[in-house]
């Protein structure tokens, strides 16, 4: 049965298996003390005693996904580095920011110990030799725990110097961001490190494996992604790969957010789970509120393109969601009734990602302004028909070619797959325009009802003083 | 050995060579060349506004996309930041691209204010041209554009307008990393994102106005510039700048006869397109009103205007009668701001009237021996593994060789093995400093480099002197046994000689150098002193303030019977001559210069030279018919022609043609070498600090102070100490203080600066404010002075 | 003299021994200078370009940047209203508009009194208990226009002090590191080696 806890607000229990929430349902499951009578350390343990190639032949063989978006394998990842180059830093990516997303926030706030035992696995078993755990700024509890977790580790002998009497040191340093949504792309992420203005760098020659902070190898991993390791150590690959499917091993959280029941955070087995078992399982989201139904919902964090009921019964299994024209993200599924009012929900994502730009791409600085200027003055009822048909021009500026989006039966649209061609460096151009080509071409009467039939715009030849 | 050039043969497989395919044609690009540089090559013109050659890419603009096929299809791709790969395939100008590029173009015009007509930049601006070529011919954005205050003034030099501003990075990037002057930078994010200095910080980099000519829209002006012509009424010519050594290729742009811009060209072995504030924009001296523009002679009611024939025949008489006491009663001083030519005729005619006293440098420079010693290129010191420093502050002196040095020290292509009094520009690239006191730096150059530390790093591969004069207020013989010490840790090392004065080795080898032990530009101002001259010429110098003993200059002044001065502008040295012959300036003439390295190069005539004025070489000719020694030249081109024929080095220059665009290096002979002689170390006592004098980018410079952009930055003269110091004398920063030294002393203001070494003084040269020459007149290998409170 | 003062000096000075290069400290420095005047000054700014040693010019890119610096003062307490997806979904608008009429000014403002900043803030990490807001970053969730007045009125009668600290007080706890623990940053070129543990095997 689903439970909650008042210490945890937001996270939703279950009875299915826990890998990373394990020690939710206790109110002081930050402590060392809860966390070593917990099973706490025993996966460093483990992992000291056996050479550290092992260890990470343990996380491919595990296959565990990276959490933080694009869902990269973390034993492939580490595998990109290039041989005996060093030293080689571990950056754990805890900006979470994505519109719908948190999970990383609830791991360091209610369990820091887990996340300091995985980053310490990863850096024993990929020879990195310092870690920098870099937390959202807004989160200041979140840093408090983490803070108060690492002198705990520090003085326990767990982290720094010769670790439990090892020779495995390392330094884990806890970083503060200043809010910049663009900076959890680990590109951004690394610049923002080096105290630079957050902006991604080009991929190549900057793949933060082979080129990352301080022009070293670096491995950049969301924090849930690392907290899945102590659990990995301690239970082995077997126990892992028992839950899930072959190529969405384990679990992962997702947040639920929106016109459901129970909005909540919850910790879903990988591969299986359906968009209907959590939007409409009891033991999940129990459904729509207030006996409405679904219109929408995005599947995979604001980025996403967006689903219809169409598409309810697709598990999360990156490999299935793709060709039906989405994604999964960052676990954040945000649910919209038939009360929505679409336009203005797509505003709210277009201004986001807008405001988020960096700067440093000219589609998406001047795009994404662009589009959400058109998109405020569609919503406020003063657009034209025109605008509409702008609207996908400006996109087209941003992602050429066609934009992928979902099938849609009462529509006759068939699926275009993800991803997007893209003009931009990183995915917040495109971001912009994902729910404004989604709520276009899904409702695109709620738009039509919306706008003036006028369909005259000034025109200024360029080169010109208007 | 036969070297064979296999893209030449065909026969060998080069393993740089990539072939790709762009628009259908096939070619041979470079192993890691952008595309965007190949099809540059072979004039696929691909739109651009972030994209630099010499600077990294950072993709920012997304102008540049093409097409390159992929086993999945076309694919669009940045050009700028895409290499090229074995049979790659690239489209520029399909329908796809085509539409991204016009939309792209759509997108930065958006907020662009389009105020074309009353831009400095139209005519001659990027965006504007492609918008012209790769726009879409109008705009649906309809939307209020950003506003922001019209051009605010970031430097003296520069204005930036932020409304046109595109982001392309370009600015802030060079300043950041060319010129390592992080002073601008982009503040704010995404919509609002913006260039900016921090508040009331003014852009005070040496490097400015090269944003300004890399700025690829209006966003960047020059205030020398503003509203001064249009592209279309410019007229141009490529030439070579000499307001210092390095010789830095730049073109000359003039509208009705004057001159109104430089801009730097990109030449591979000097500047890379750079050029240095002082280059850039103190043409704005030639343009002054305060030119001479007549022939000047001494009457009782002071300097009168007078024909060119008065004063020729003037001059003619006093040096004629300065001869006939022999021909060690005239002296010639100066010559390395005029052309190879200029110079030449000058040694011509000192040689037919038999006068050995001559020097084109004013004491500040060192034995021209070191043009004898094993010579290293600027690209031959940029790619050595060691570069040794034993040189003035190259960011201050020779500015655009900095910023070859710093590349190559960032790139870590190079270390730098830097040894100063204090720290300098290049400070902070240096991979070791070791820090010495003025007549101590053979023992610290032969001590640091016997370390295994240093030793190993030297047997790595070339190593490089940078051998200049790093103190005016020691004896130059100094700099030379540390560059011995070098060559016995490094026998094979090379030298990049860097005296500063524009054309000083072009003057020294063409003839203008002490002949027959005749002594040196301070031993004819002793012999001056002493009453033994009774003629000296001034060649385009100015020693009352480019001499650092200005007392001595005095003393000579005041013993010489008559000064004949060839000049552009009266100065503190002229204003008493007896004959002022106006000379035509930088623009206003033709001919030749060598840089640093020996390059040649040519000079080109943009304007006419301003009133009667005339080149140095024309006024060499007369004088010399009026003497009765003809030196047998009637035009440029036959003394160039001479000159070529007569002096070795010249020879490579032999077809004027090669000494356009990269110019070629001097004809080189087998090197010498110099070996440590006993060395002797001069030790200070605790009470006082050594002192180092040395010059800054921005002094009293004639043309500096003439040149209104530059005027306004000139400093204050101060003595400058390290913070620790300044406890010790018991004084606060910005007081004034006695300098003392051997009986006489000035009055300073003082300041703390942590780049001075402690035990050291510095003291900038030529600064306004105070007289520091008391200090300079000293006889004396080394410096010691005392600084003290005023009572 | 907005400088760090000598107690901050020495934290900032810890602070940047733990990083490889001395501009990675720049952000943790911000927020400590932000917490020492409330917002970012022009000499903070100075101040940390020469411990960190870069211009001023940077800092001010860098600062600029982020949203949470502040370059004026702003109101004891920053109330920011998340108005993305999920909350504007469950009222995060009309909650801002009752917001505005309660404190009696505009997203964006400050109250006359200094007390109070509100501001507009993108997604909090909060989603699921929406709509939701945080007083100087710490969280309000699934809040009520009730809720929203005893919040103003508990703050302005000090009863909420020790929850909340004033702007710019970012985490209570801080990261120490005993000497003897620390393992210590190098600069990138000073590591040449694999790391001890790795028993010189060509791992990876
Ligand atoms: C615009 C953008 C924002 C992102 N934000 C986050 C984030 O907040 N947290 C995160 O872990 N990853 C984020 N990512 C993904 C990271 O770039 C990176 O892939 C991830 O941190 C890698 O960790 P993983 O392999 O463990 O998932 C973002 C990516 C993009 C393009
Ligand atoms: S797409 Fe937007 S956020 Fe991403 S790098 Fe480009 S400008 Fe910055
Ligand atoms: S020129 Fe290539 S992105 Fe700007």
């Amino acid at each position: 049965m689903s439970k909650t806890y008042s210490h945890a607000p937001g996270f939703v229990a279950g009875d299915r298996p826990k890998i990373v929430t394990s020690r939710f349902e206790y109110s002081d499951s930050f402590t060392l003390e809860r966390y070593l009578a917990t099973d706490g350390y025993k996966g460093l343990r483990a992992a000291l005693k056996r050479p550290a190639g092992e260890i990470h032949e343990d996380v491919k063989g595990a296959t565990v996904l990276g959490r933080g978006g694009a869902g990269f394998p973390a034993g492939t990842k580490w595998g990109l580095m290039p041989r005996q180059v060093w030293p080689r830093y571990l950056v754990v990516n805890g900006d979470e920011s994505e519109p719908g997303t948190y999970k990383d926030r609830l791991l360091m706030e209610r369990d820091p110990h887990q996340l300091i035992e995985g980053c310490l696995i990863a850096c024993y078993a990929a020879g990195l030799s310092q870690c920098f755990l870099y937390i959202r700024g807004e989160m200041a509890l979140a840093q408090e725990r983490v803070a108060t977790a690492l002198n705990e580790a520090y003085l326990a002998g767990y982290v720094g110097k010769n670790i439990l009497g090892s020779k495995f040191s390392v330094d884990i340093i806890l970083h503060w961001g200043a809010g910049a949504y663009v900076v959890g792309e680990e590109t951004a992420l690394i610049e923002s490190l080096e105290g630079n203005r957050g902006m991604p760098r080009l991929k190549p020659p900057f793949f933060p494996a082979a080129n990352g902070l301080y022009g070293q190898p670096t491995i950049v991993n969301n924090v849930e992604t690392l907290a899945n390791l102590p659990w990995l150590m301690v239970n082995g690959v077997a126990a892992y790969t028992a839950i899930g499917t072959k190529t969405s091993p384990g679990t992962r959280m997702v947040a639920v957010s929106g016109h459901v029941k129970r909005p909540g955070v919850y910790e879903i087995i990988n591969g299986t789970t359906t968009f209907r078992d959590l939007i409409f399982g009891e033991e999940f989201c129990g459904g729509i509120r207030d006996g409405k139904s679904l219109k929408a919902f995005v599947p995979g964090g604001g980025s996403a393109p967006w689903f219809t009921p169409d598409q309810l019964d697709l598990p999360f299994e990156a490999s299935r969601v793709g060709p039906e024209g989405s994604m999964l993200g960052s676990g954040a599924v945000m649910v919209m009734d038939e009360t929505t009012d679409i336009p203005a929900a797509a505003l709210t994502l277009t201004h986001f990602f807008a405001h988020e730009s960096c700067g440093k791409c000219t589609p998406c600085r001047e795009g994404g302004t662009w589009l959400e200027r058109i998109l405020r003055r569609v919503v406020d009822g003063e657009g034209t028909e025109a605008d509409l048909q702008q609207l996908l021009e400006v996109g087209a500026m941003i992602c050429p070619g066609d934009f992928p989006h979902a099938a849609n039966k009462k529509l006759g649209l068939g699926a275009v797959p993800f991803p997007y061609e893209m003009t931009t460096i990183c995915f917040v151009g495109p971001s912009a325009f994902a729910p404004v080509h989604s709520a276009l071409t899904l409702f695109r009467e709620e738009f039509e009802s919306r706008v003036k039939k006028r369909v005259t715009i000034p025109v200024t030849a360029v080169g010109v003083s208007a | 050995m036969t070297i064979v050039d296999p893209a030449k043969t065909g026969e060998v497989a080069d393993p740089n060579a990539v072939n790709i395919t762009i628009n259908g044609k096939p070619t041979v690009a470079r192993k890691g060349e952008l595309i965007i540089a190949a099809a540059d090559r072979t004039e696929d013109f691909i739109p651009r506004f972030c994209y630099h050659p010499r600077m990294p890419s950072v993709g920012m603009c997304r102008q540049c996309l093409v097409e390159v096929e992929t086993p999945r299809g076309p694919k669009m791709v940045v050009s700028c930041v895409t290499p090229v790969a074995e049979g790659q395939v690239v489209r520029t100008a399909t329908d796809s691209v085509k539409k991204a590029q016009e939309g792209m173009l759509e997108l930065l015009l958006a907020n662009h204010p389009l105020d074309c007509p009353v831009c400095d930049k139209g005519g001659e601006c990027p965006l504007q041209d492609q918008a012209f070529s790769h726009g879409p011919g109008e705009s649906r954005f309809v939307e209020e554009k950003r506003h922001y205050e019209k051009p605010i003034a970031i430097s003296d030099i520069v204005y930036l307008d932020r409304e046109r501003c595109i982001l392309c990075d370009r600015c802030t990037r060079f300043a950041d990393e060319v010129a390592g002057d992080a002073l601008i930078s982009f503040i704010s994010r995404g919509n609002d994102t913006q260039v900016m200095t921090f508040p009331d910080e003014p852009f005070s980099s040496y490097f400015s106005g090269n944003t300004v000519q890399i700025c690829p829209v209006g966003a960047l002006t020059a205030k020398s510039y503003r509203f001064k012509a249009r592209p279309w009424d410019l007229d141009q010519t490529e030439s070579t700048c000499t307001s210092c050594s390095v010789g830095c290729r730049t073109v000359v742009q003039s509208s009705r006869d004057e001159l109104v811009r430089y801009q730097g060209v990109d030449i591979d072995p000097v500047n890379w397109g750079w050029l240095c504030d002082r280059g850039r924009y103190n043409f704005e001296s030639v343009n002054s009103p305060d030119r001479l523009t007549k022939p000047l002679v001494k009457t009782d009611a002071g300097l009168e205007a007078t024909s060119w024939s008065v004063a020729l025949e003037n001059a003619a008489r006093m040096i004629r009668l300065a001869l006939a006491k022999g021909p060690r009663s005239v002296a010639i001083l100066g010559g390395a701001r005029g052309t190879n030519e200029d110079a030449f005729a000058w040694a011509m005619l000192a040689d037919k009237l038999g006068i050995d006293q001559r020097d084109a440098q004013l004491g500040d420079g060192l034995n021209p021996e070191v043009f004898n010693l094993n010579q290293a290129t600027i690209d031959e010191a940029c790619a050595a593994s060691t570069i040794i420093l034993l040189a003035p502050d190259l960011k201050e002196e020779l500015p655009v060789l900095y910023l070859r040095l710093r590349d190559s020290a960032q790139k870590r292509k190079s270390r730098i093995i830097e040894f100063s009094a204090h720290d300098s520009g290049l400070t902070p690239h240096a991979w070791r400093t070791f820090d010495y006191e003025p007549g101590n730096q053979a023992r610290v150059v032969r001590d640091a480099l016997s370390t295994d530390e240093i030793r190993e790093q030297l047997s790595r591969g070339q190593v490089v002197v940078v051998l200049g004069r790093a103190n005016l207020a020691e004896n130059e013989m100094f700099a030379l046994q540390a560059a011995a010490a070098v060559f016995d840790a490094a026998p094979n090392a090379k030298v990049l000689p860097v005296l500063r004065r524009g054309n000083v080795r072009g003057a020294v080898v063409a003839g203008l150098t002490p002949q027959n032990d005749s002594g040196d530009a301070i031993d004819i101002l002793r012999s001056a002193a002493a009453g033994k001259i009774d003629c000296l010429v001034l060649l385009g110098a100015d020693p009352i303030s480019d001499v650092a003993d200005a007392g001595i200059v005095q003393r000579a002044f005041a013993q010489v019977k008559n000064l004949i001065s060839i000049d552009t502008m009266l100065t503190g040295s002229n204003r008493n001559a007896d004959v002022v012959l106006p000379a035509a300036a930088y623009g206003e003439k033709s001919g030749t210069t060598t840089n640093l390295e020996g390059r040649i190069s040519n000079l080109s005539q943009k304007i006419t030279p301003r009133g009667t004025s005339r080149p140095d070489w024309m006024i060499a000719t007369e004088l010399g018919i009026a003497l009765g020694a003809d030196i047998g030249v009637s035009s440029l081109e036959q003394l160039n022609q001479k000159l070529v024929a007569t002096i070795g080095a010249f020879s490579s220059s032999k077809d004027p043609r090669s000494t356009r665009g990269d110019g070629v290096l001097m004809t080189r002979e087998t090197p010498v070498s110099i070996s440590s002689s006993s060395v002797k170390v001069l030790e200070r006592n605790a009470y006082n600090l050594r002192l180092v004098v040395s010059r800054t980018m921005y002094d009293r410079a004639q043309s500096t102070l003439a040149s209104p952009s530059l005027v306004g930055i000139v400093n204050d003269a101060a003595i400058h100490v390290h913070p620790s110091e300044l406890a010790r004398i018991g004084v606060a920063e910005g007081t004034t203080v006695r300098v003392g030294a051997e009986g006489t002393s000035i009055v300073a203001p003082i300041k703390a600066n942590n780049r001075v070494h402690r035990g050291v003084a510095w003291l900038p040269f030529n600064h306004t404010g105070v007289d520091i020459n008391p200090l300079l007149n000293i006889v004396g290998d080394v410096t010691d002075v005392r600084i003290e409170p005023i009572k | 003299m907005s400088r760090l003062n000598e107690t901050n000096t020495k934290l900032a000075r810890e602070i940047i021994s733990r990083y490889p290069r001395p501009k990675s400290a720049l952000i943790p420095l911000l927020h400590i200078s932000q917490e020492q005047n409330g917002y970012i000054t022009r000499e903070a700014m100075q101040h940390l370009g020469e411990l960190v040693g870069v211009t001023s010019a940077e800092v001010y890119g860098t600062a600029t940047f982020y949203e949470m610096f502040k370059f004026e003062p702003v109101g004891k307490y920053l109330i920011n209203i998340c108005g993305t997806m999920s909350c504007a979904l469950m009222g995060a608008h009309e909650l801002m508009q009752h917001a505005e009429k309660k404190l009696g000014v505009k997203a964006g403002g400050t109250t006359p009194d200094g007390v109070f900043t509100l501001a507009h803030a993108e997604c909090q990490a909060a989603c699921t208990e929406a709509p939701t807001l945080q007083v100087n970053y710490r969280y309000r969730l699934r809040v009520t226009p009730a809720d929203f007045d005893k919040l103003v009125d508990d703050l302005k009668d000090g009863k909420l002090g020790d929850e909340i600290p004033q702007h710019g007080v970012l985490a209570k706890v801080r990261q120490v590191i005993a000497p003897e623990r620390e393992v210590g940053a190098k600069a990138p070129e000073d590591v040449n080696d694999a790391p001890a543990w790795l028993d010189g095997k060509a791992a990876l």
